[in-house]
């Protein structure tokens, strides 16, 4: 479903993106981060996006991992584009995503194993990931080196940031602090040691356990995903109201 | 036997692909908006998800251990997938063209499907030998189609529902997801016991 949607959904900007100027590839990197978000927006590459955001290392290290396989990805292609024949694109560039992801993942295997081992099955799936295959064939595979490297990096920014905004809220409510051992630093507690809130010898809170289960990515998901559209309705509102009768007070009140 | 039992069990309903494995999430919120592509869907990952777990099993132990190239791994497993869901689509069209009209549309998009890579991968990381990974590979796609089911008749409900506005449509979706692993984390680990 994802690329053929995102396809005919990319079909203007593809085509006009061939004019090369400084606007326009500022456009190419901007659109991946909100308008084009892949993960919140296009709701693509959803399993690693829930998957590894119980802790905001993984989800670190699976955006940056992600993002690096889908610049070279991206830029490969772009400059492959006039070799590889129509007919077999996608067989080619699933391979070309394989062995980005397979040096990734000797990559982290040699070099930050503990992370590698939290992330496990997830960093060889970055392969099936929508997200890199979907910008291949929507974008890279049709425009020039340059644009793509900027589109590569929009979405993989993108991609991180919003896997960012899911842990955040996931690890830091479950667990009342953010762990980076993996990365050889140490606990970040919000309470001082200890994953349960005491006052005075009595246990308050032991952080909403849920959240950091299955269960709590799909339920903080589906909230984000609720606040984005009722950002959104607020903000058509306003431009109704401003472009109907000028109501200052109301798009003050998005500001404030 | 009571081994592959456990297995099954605990593929199907504790570690449910979907909700609490996070494999195949882009079609189960895609497609599971009508039962009739539900089934098309999860009967051809079912099909796909055998085939890929009996195929690479063979070629990761005859191929790529004894030549030591493991490392090679994901490149084999995802062309294999790729030729494979081709080959069944071919030999679909060609002989069950009943079949064919009922799963064709769905047998590409299997291809990017975390749930028939993953399943690939977690055979190899489990040490699963040939029957162990055939009976996993066909219940990770029973516990698809599964889930899948559910969220469709969830959703079939859920459109005629009084839904608050921002919440209309994928949001409350991943809300009732999120209610449904609640319920798939209630099975506990002591159902396998029953089967010791």
């Amino acid at each position: 479903m994802s690329i053929k949607d995102k396809q005919n959904k990319n079909k203007i900007p593809a085509k006009t993106a061939k004019v090369q100027s400084d606007g326009r590839l500022l456009h190419e990197f901007t659109k991946g981060l909100f308008k084009e978000n892949p993960s919140l927006v296009l709701l693509l590459g959803l399993c690693s996006t829930l998957a590894v955001t119980n802790k905001v290392s993984n989800a670190i290290g699976m955006g940056i991992s992600t993002t690096f396989v889908l610049i070279c990805s991206n830029c490969i292609i772009s400059a492959l584009k006039g070799f590889i024949p129509d007919k077999v694109r996608i067989p080619a560039y699933i391979v070309i995503v394989a062995s980005f992801v397979t040096i990734v993942e000797m990559i982290l295997n040699a070099y930050i194993s503990a992370l590698a081992k939290s992330l496990g099955i997830f960093i060889p799936l970055i392969v099936v990931n929508c997200i890199i295959l979907g910008r291949a064939e929507a974008f890279a595979g049709k425009n020039d080196v340059l644009p793509s490297l900027m589109d590569a990096l929009g979405m993989g920014l993108g991609f991180t940031m919003s896997m960012l905004l899911l842990a955040f809220i996931r690890e830091g409510l479950s667990s009342l602090g953010y762990d980076f051992s993996d990365y050889g630093a140490g606990m970040l507690s919000f309470i001082g040691g200890g994953d349960t809130l005491v006052i005075r010898g009595a246990e308050v809170f032991g952080g909403i356990k849920i959240l950091g289960l299955p269960a709590g990515a799909l339920f903080v998901f589906g909230l984000i995903l609720a606040a984005i559209n009722a950002v959104k309705d607020i903000i058509r509102q306003s431009k109704k109201n401003k472009s109907g009768s000028g109501h200052k007070a109301a798009a003050e009140g998005i500001n404030g | 036997m009571g081994e592959l039992i456990a297995i099954s069990i605990g593929t199907i309903f504790i570690n449910n692909f979907v909700l609490s494995q996070f494999l195949g999430l882009c079609p189960f919120i895609g497609v599971s908006k009508k039962l009739d592509s539900v089934l098309g869907m999860g009967l051809a990952v079912i099909f796909v998800m055998t085939l890929a777990s009996m195929v690479t099993y063979f070629i990761y132990t005859y191929m790529l251990v004894p030549l030591h190239i493991e490392f090679l791994e994901t490149i084999a497993f995802i062309l294999i997938i790729a030729a494979l869901v081709q080959l069944v689509e071919i030999f679909l069209k060609k002989n069950i063209p009943v079949l064919y009209n009922a799963l064709g549309i769905y047998l590409p998009l299997i291809t990017t499907n975390c749930a028939v890579l993953g399943v690939a991968v977690l055979n190899v990381d489990r040490g699963y030998n040939f029957i162990q990974s055939t009976v996993h590979g066909f219940s990770g796609g029973v516990s698809f189609l599964l889930a899948l089911f559910l969220m469709s008749t969830i959703r079939e409900k859920l459109d005629l529902a009084d839904v608050p506005k921002p919440f209309k449509g994928v949001p409350i979706a991943f809300i009732s997801a999120g209610l449904m692993a609640l319920a798939f984390l209630a099975a506990d680990k002591g159902i396998l016991d029953l089967f010791r």
